[in-house]
């Protein structure tokens, strides 16, 4: 394979090409091309949905691609589980990190691999290279005898690394590692990096942050939609502008619904004063008027999700009040958000959102159980036809109330939530990702839904991690970066650079 | 009403034509395969009495005998399967019956005569449930735990009250309700109690908001509570009801003994707890039926009828018992994964 820059490059460590991967209905990657060479820090970028992690997954041995090669230091390699990539030394360090809370640090970086004679753990020996390991790392301070539960998230991501380390990577994978660190730390992570790379271990790194990787990054390699738009870009010298210009533009462009032609004008039906949730986000002022949509754009971890849980009382507020026409909550209570007319359709629709075992019908009439009651027995009948009423005007599909919610596709369970609301005559909509794992096809009805129930007079409060989504269907954006607002604009004078722009790099709107 | 007919593929592509409306009933119809199952199984040790001990197993008296024995562990199993759908678990229960037992027949309580024993039971079982529920729901405690404990302490106070001394019943209008003469139709009067309480178990699990509840608290708490129900209430609320159903089972147990002893309802909750997973409930939650529960506790009792008719030792017979537990939950585990396949 010819390196495509002119400067000579060292033999790869890593070379994917042509990597697909598709899950039912998605196709997640579509022919991925990623080359690494030994020593440097190579940045991968790209929105969400653009198979960051589905790579990541595959790189890691815990996805098998469909088609396409990976070359490991000259030779073709298959890895079929984790254990196999870790093996051939490519580790991978989660988001959600790995360890095992109430076991010593010790144990955790050698936890698969214990030094052992006949069964006996050598303790000792693992306690002393488990220093070294975090010596070599710049952390000799951290107690390899101490729990992991007892350390901060900077000490366990440490930890991570230095279990990566005894394993003799030569390529670790850090999937956001700055998202949980404060700045101080995130120099730290710097400086593990830079002492990394100085000893010819190669670093993919996944970050949102331009800023990060500008500081840190070698080459970036740019994927959108499952391909890979752009490779082996200089890092520090490519302007901003052509970097976010690759990430944006879709080959599948959304069809959204009209807005209104003149903007809600009555009082607003939901009020956000001052809401705030320490380490979360900051104090929020927000309205929304009835048959208006509010956006709200920012990256995971930007806190966007701990609002909306937090004005529907399933976190408690430090500070601030959330009222519903003009009289407030009882703040950290579900069941008032539920009675003043807020409904949520959650982030994860089946852990947060569905009884899965039950039927469509049960599912719809959850909230509104005691409507059906008749003399202390619920009336099956009467239950069965309004739910089958309320998700038929939704026209979920197939037309079968008494199906199990589990069958269902993503989109059609998105249609069961919301028929939940519908019949409780909700006046707020909280929204949580609402196309999360729906389907493309799929996507533009449930967007015209949002809109007609919006257009019935519902104020909508509507969260999302893509950009074209919140642009396309809500009237009116709040950008948020790292739980702060950044900047407030009507949809129609915002556009995806802008609000990538903001997001990522948070400059100050002009 | 409905075909039988198993269900279609879940549709994948939304915009694909919608497959042929078929009336998805895998469900209902797996939990009623279960209970033909367990009918089945009630059947062959009917058969097995029959031919075996014919002339003692098929006797009224004997019927009668299996039928009074099953109501007291029944009503009991009623309550603990609430739980369990709710996606708790009460150890406690078999404790709580001996204290309720032993503290309505005091000679104190008894001097308040029937109905003074049996409000005595009932406040006792209920109190019980209280604190369990309390702890559970608000605690919070891991329900293990809790009614662990609660299971220890139960069994002290019983044997504190009692100073571990059988305490007779005097009260004449309460061993009455044990006699002969006080069968309705040949039906004894604590049959009738245990086909009472689960009629009304049955009606509250599948029939009411109760019941709706229950089942959405125990198969996903997180999204029950998001859609606005007071997953913590609803706790509480059936750590009552089980222990309810403890006291209900206590005045039995002194109406059947004529007496409260605080060794009463010994491994009480093992027998509830296996009865209801025989009967179909998932120990994780979401799912059960008190008819499985209570068809798990008629097989289990006429197991110990058909042992002790045949003079085979307790032995033999609790490991029987535990052979039809895994029995019954590898067949069940096939029905499930075969009805989520289709």
């Amino acid at each position: 394979m010819a390196p495509e820059q002119d400067q000579p490059l060292p033999a790869p460590l890593l070379t994917m090409s042509g990597i697909t991967k598709s899950f039912p209905g998605v196709r997640a990657l579509d022919g991925v091309d990623l080359d690494i060479v030994p020593g440097e820090v190579h940045c991968l970028l790209g929105q969400n949905g653009a198979g960051k992690s589905t790579l990541i997954k595959v790189l890691a041995g815990a996805h098998q691609p469909d088609e396409g090669e990976v070359t490991w230091r000259g030779k073709t390699v298959r890895p079929k589980s984790p254990t196999a990539a870790v093996r051939l030394g490519i580790a991978t360090i989660h988001q959600e990190l790995d360890l095992v809370e109430h076991l010593s640090v010790a144990e955790n970086v050698f936890l698969g691999h214990e030094i052992a004679t006949g069964g006996f753990v050598r303790a000792r020996e693992a306690r002393a290279r488990t220093a070294a390991l975090l010596t070599r790392l710049g952390h000799g301070e951290i107690d390899p005898n101490t729990l992991v539960g007892a350390l901060p998230a900077a000490g366990r991501q440490i930890v991570s690394m230095a279990r990566a380390l005894s394993h003799e990577a030569r390529l670790i994978v850090m999937d956001e590692p700055s998202a949980a660190l404060g700045p101080d730390e995130v120099e730290n992570l710097f400086r593990i990096v830079e002492a990394l790379t100085a000893e010819g271990v190669a670093v993919l790194y996944i970050s949102h942050r331009l800023e990060e990787i500008r500081r840190i990054g070698d080459r970036v390699t740019v994927l959108k939609d499952g391909r890979t738009a752009a490779r082996g870009l200089p890092a520090r010298t490519t302007p901003t502008r052509d970097v976010v210009a690759l990430m944006t533009g879709r080959d599948v462009e959304y069809v959204f619904p009209d807005r209104p032609a003149r903007p809600a004008e009555a009082a607003p039906v939901l009020r956000v004063e001052g809401l705030a949730r320490e380490g979360e986000f900051a104090p929020l002022d927000l309205d929304v008027r009835p048959g208006e949509i509010v956006g709200l754009a920012g990256l995971v971890g930007s806190g966007r999700s701990e609002i909306l849980e937090t004005i529907y009382g399933a976190r408690r507020p430090d500070a601030g009040r959330v009222l519903v026409d003009g009289r407030p909550l009882r703040p950290g209570s579900v069941t008032a958000a539920v009675r003043a007319g807020l409904g949520l359709a959650p982030e994860e629709r089946k852990t947060q959102g569905l009884l899965l075992l039950e039927s469509v019908t049960r599912n719809v009439t959850l909230s509104t159980l005691s409507r059906f009651a008749r003399g202390g027995l619920l009336d099956r009948t009467r239950e069965r036809a309004t739910a089958h009423a309320a998700v038929r005007e939704l026209s979920l599909r197939p037309d079968d109330p008494d199906r199990p919610v589990r069958t269902l596709s993503g989109g059609n369970q998105q249609k069961a939530v919301l028929a939940r609301w519908l019949l409780r005559d909700c006046r707020v909509l909280l929204l949580d990702e609402p196309t999360r794992g729906v389907d493309v096809g799929a996507r533009a009805e449930l967007y015209a839904l949002i809109r007609r129930l919006a257009d019935a007079g519902r104020a909508v409060l509507l969260v999302s991690s893509e950009v074209p989504e919140v642009l396309g269907l809500a009237d009116r954006v709040l950008v948020l970066r790292e739980g702060r607002v950044v900047h407030t604009a009507p949809a129609r004078e915002l556009d995806e650079h802008r609000v990538l722009d903001l997001v990522m790099e948070g400059s100050t709107p002009c | 009403m409905l075909s039988a007919a198993p269900t279609g593929k879940p549709a994948r592509e939304e915009n694909a034509p919608a497959p042929p409306p078929r009336r998805s009933r895998s469900r209902g119809l797996t939990v009623d395969l279960h209970h033909l199952s367990l009918l089945g199984v009630l059947a062959v040790l009917v058969v097995v009495g029959a031919v075996t001990v014919p002339e003692q197993f098929l006797s009224a008296g004997n019927l009668q005998l299996v039928l009074t024995q099953a109501s007291v562990i029944g009503v009991v199993t009623v309550g603990v399967t609430f739980v369990i759908i709710g996606g708790g678990i009460d150890l406690s229960v078999g404790a709580i019956v001996a204290l309720a037992s032993v503290w309505a027949t005091t000679v104190a309580t008894q001097e308040f005569g029937t109905a003074g024993m049996l409000l005595c039971t009932l406040l006792v079982g209920l109190g019980c449930g209280l604190v369990n529920g309390v702890l559970v729901a608000y605690g919070p405690m891991v329900p293990f735990i809790a009614t662990l404990a609660m299971l220890a302490s139960a069994r002290g106070l019983a044997l504190q009250i009692s100073d571990g001394k059988t305490q007779v019943v005097e009260v004449d209008a309460v061993l009455e309700l044990g006699l002969r003469d006080a069968y309705v139709l040949g039906v004894p009067p604590l049959v009738l109690i245990f086909a009472a309480v689960t009629l009304a178990g049955w009606l509250l699990l599948g029939r009411t908001t109760f019941g709706r509840r229950t089942v959405a608290v125990g198969g996903n708490a997180e999204a029950a509570r998001l859609a606005g129900i007071d997953v913590r209430r609803q706790r509480l609320l059936l750590y009552l009801l089980s222990g309810l159903c403890c006291g209900i089972a206590a005045f039995m147990l002194i109406v059947l003994t004529g007496s409260g002893q605080n060794t009463n309802g010994n491994l009480y909750e093992l027998d509830a707890i296996a009865a209801a997973i025989i009967g179909g409930t998932l120990l994780s939650g979401g799912r059960g039926t008190i008819t499985g529960s209570v068809l798990g506790v008629l097989i289990f009792t006429t197991i110990t009828n058909l042992f002790a008719l045949n003079n085979l030792q307790s032995d033999v017979q609790q490991i029987a018992k535990g052979a039809i537990i895994v029995a019954a939950v590898l067949v069940q585990h096939r029905t499930t994964a075969r009805s989520e396949a289709t």
